[in-house]
């Protein structure tokens, strides 16, 4: 350490760092945990709103149910339609209930059946659809029940099976992202203890002369551990704030066309930036210290 | 200077008489290379002064490494403190090493430190808060000349500003044994002569002194007992 003006000054000297400052070695260190940390920040806001788009879809879909109803002998779709409308509408966890009338339907069928290629007579499947309470929704098995006590033929479609299919792949993104997660962070790990073994050669002289004047291993050990650990924080910093650049500037200028929509992101979202550098100094200091334990150790 | 080791609980197992350095039919080479040190016995008191003299390449600054736990003997029996280190473990050997200062040959100085870091380096490693030894650091600096350098890079030191560093870094921490290895080679006569009595007040105040030296003018002005190596064995002088 060095103090400026008087040269006997020595009542404000405080220990200088015992390993040497940082060299070029340290500077593509820090590159390499920064883009790691960006790479990992970048993860973690996609998995939010992937879970977040998740979510939607599921509330959406289990918001409501929809019946086919088919008419019986001697009655008219729309009548059967609107008993079983009718049916629905009294059945608890059920907010509303609406038939769809033919020319909606044959709406819905027009893909399949070409504009003006259904005669008027020909029976097709009339839909009901349900609103359901959010809070209690009404099951399928309720539904179904209704519709038989009333005699209306019809079936009923919750959803569930496009709910278990979102909730997996909503499950499944984010076991990958916990998965990349944890690779990237095994990286990060490896870059430190190969960082930590170059350290510890390029330091012998040093570390020997501690070690001759009674330094344990693991006071060694802790320097290293330090030096790495202030380095990731620093790196993990950069990479985090450029991750959090980057989604802020993509949720501004993303718009309602860009990709907003498909991974809507909140600004709160923001905040899953600030453990990154803490994670990445724990990171580092635990590869650090194991890296030069399990060295020193080895020694004669 | 008070003598900090002179507390008893520091001094486990070495009673008044019993040696705190014994050397029993100890051998020593590097690597695989054949033996530079054979048959050594060896004995110092508590308390004791020593010269160790021989030509270059006799095998001094090899023997002051194992005494200082640089080096593990090929063969023999080593004790310490009235501790046999060859029974030790890594974790055991730092408590010893605390207990005895080296001047090394080549000084061995931290070129990224400045000299008052340099010399509180031994403080630091026994865990001491920087004011409690901020004084004691620059005092001493002081002392060995360097009271208008303790902030220069060693880089910038001349040969003996250096020696005298590395001789205010062994006994900094008032070490129970100390090993100068050529102390005064790099000093003219009368920092040589300035250096000694450092030594000898050392020694006086309870530390064990060895002295590895060629300069025989010395070595007989002191008048202190001489171990002499030959070609690797202890000869009678
Ligand atoms: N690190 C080493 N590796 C291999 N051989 C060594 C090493 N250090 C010393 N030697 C050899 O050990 C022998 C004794 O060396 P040592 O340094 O102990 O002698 P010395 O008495 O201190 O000499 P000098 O007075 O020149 O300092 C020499 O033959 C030397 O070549
Ligand atoms: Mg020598």
């Amino acid at each position: 350490m060095s103090l400026d003006g008087d040269p006997d000054d020595w009542t404000r000297w405080k220990p200088a760092p015992l390993l040497p400052r940082q060299d070029g070695r340290d500077r593509g260190l820090a590159f390499v945990i920064a883009v790691l940390c960006f790479l990992a920040t970048l993860m973690a806001f996609a998995s939010l709103a992937a879970n977040r788009a998740a979510e939607g879809w599921v509330r959406d879909l289990s918001a409501s149910a929809t019946i086919q109803v088919r008419p019986r002998d001697g009655e008219t779709d729309s009548e059967a339609a609107a008993r079983a409308a009718e049916a629905l509408a009294a059945v608890k966890g059920v907010t509303e209930a609406a038939s769809l009338d033919r020319a909606a339907s044959e709406k819905l069928l027009e893909p399949w059946l070409g504009q003006g290629g259904i005669p008027a007579d020909l029976p097709i499947p009339r839909l009901v659809t349900v609103e359901l309470d959010p809070k209690a929704p009404a099951t399928a098995g309720a539904l179904n029940g209704a519709l038989r006590e009333a005699g209306v033929d019809g079936e009923v479609d919750d959803h569930s099976r496009w709910l278990a299919d979102v909730k997996r792949s909503a499950g499944a993104i984010g076991g990958t992202a916990i998965g990349a997660g944890l690779l990237v962070a095994m990286a990060a790990a490896a870059v430190i203890a190969f960082a930590t073994r170059a350290g510890l050669a390029a330091r012998h002289e040093v570390v020997e002369v501690l070690h001759l004047a009674g330094a344990q291993d693991a006071f060694v050990a802790r320097l290293f551990q330090r030096r790495f650990a202030l380095l990731a924080a620093r790196a993990g910093l950069y990479g985090a704030a450029a991750a959090a650049a980057l989604a802020a500037a993509a949720h501004v200028f993303g718009g309602s066309d860009g990709f907003t929509p498909v991974l809507p992101m909140v600004w709160n979202d923001l905040f899953a930036a600030l453990p990154v550098p803490i994670l990445a100094a724990m990171v580092a200091a635990v590869a650090a210290r194991g890296t030069a334990m399990r060295l020193l150790k080895a020694e004669p | 200077m008070s003598r900090q080791g002179a507390d008893p609980i520091e001094r486990p197992s070495a009673t008044a008489s019993s040696p705190i350095v014994a050397f029993q039919a100890v051998g020593m080479r590097y690597g695989r290379a054949p033996e530079v040190l054979r048959d050594i016995d060896l004995t110092l008191a508590p308390g004791s002064f020593h010269f160790l003299t021989g030509a270059s390449g006799a095998g001094k600054s090899s023997l002051l490494k194992l005494i200082y736990l640089a080096h593990r003997p090929s063969r023999g029996l080593i004790s310490l403190f009235g501790q046999d280190v060859s029974l030790m473990g890594r974790r055991e050997l730092p408590a010893l090493r605390r207990r005895i200062g080296v001047v090394f040959q080549e000084f061995r100085l931290l070129e990224h430190l400045s000299a008052f870091d340099n010399v509180a380096l031994p403080l630091r490693i026994a865990g001491q808060r920087p004011e409690s030894y901020r004084a004691d650091v620059a005092e001493l600096l002081a002392w060995v000349g360097l009271g208008k350098r303790m902030h220069a890079m060693p880089a910038t030191l001349s040969g003996g500003e250096k020696q005298r560093l590395a001789i205010a870094r062994a006994v900094v921490a008032k070490p129970d044994i100390l090993l100068a290895d050529e102390p005064t080679g790099n000093v003219d006569h009368e920092m040589a002569l300035r250096i000694m009595r450092l030594f000898v007040e050392l020694n006086r105040l309870g530390t064990t002194v060895m002295i590895a030296s060629h300069d025989q003018d010395l070595v007989s002005r002191f008048g202190a007992p001489v171990l002499h190596l030959s070609e690797g064995r202890l000869a009678p002088v």
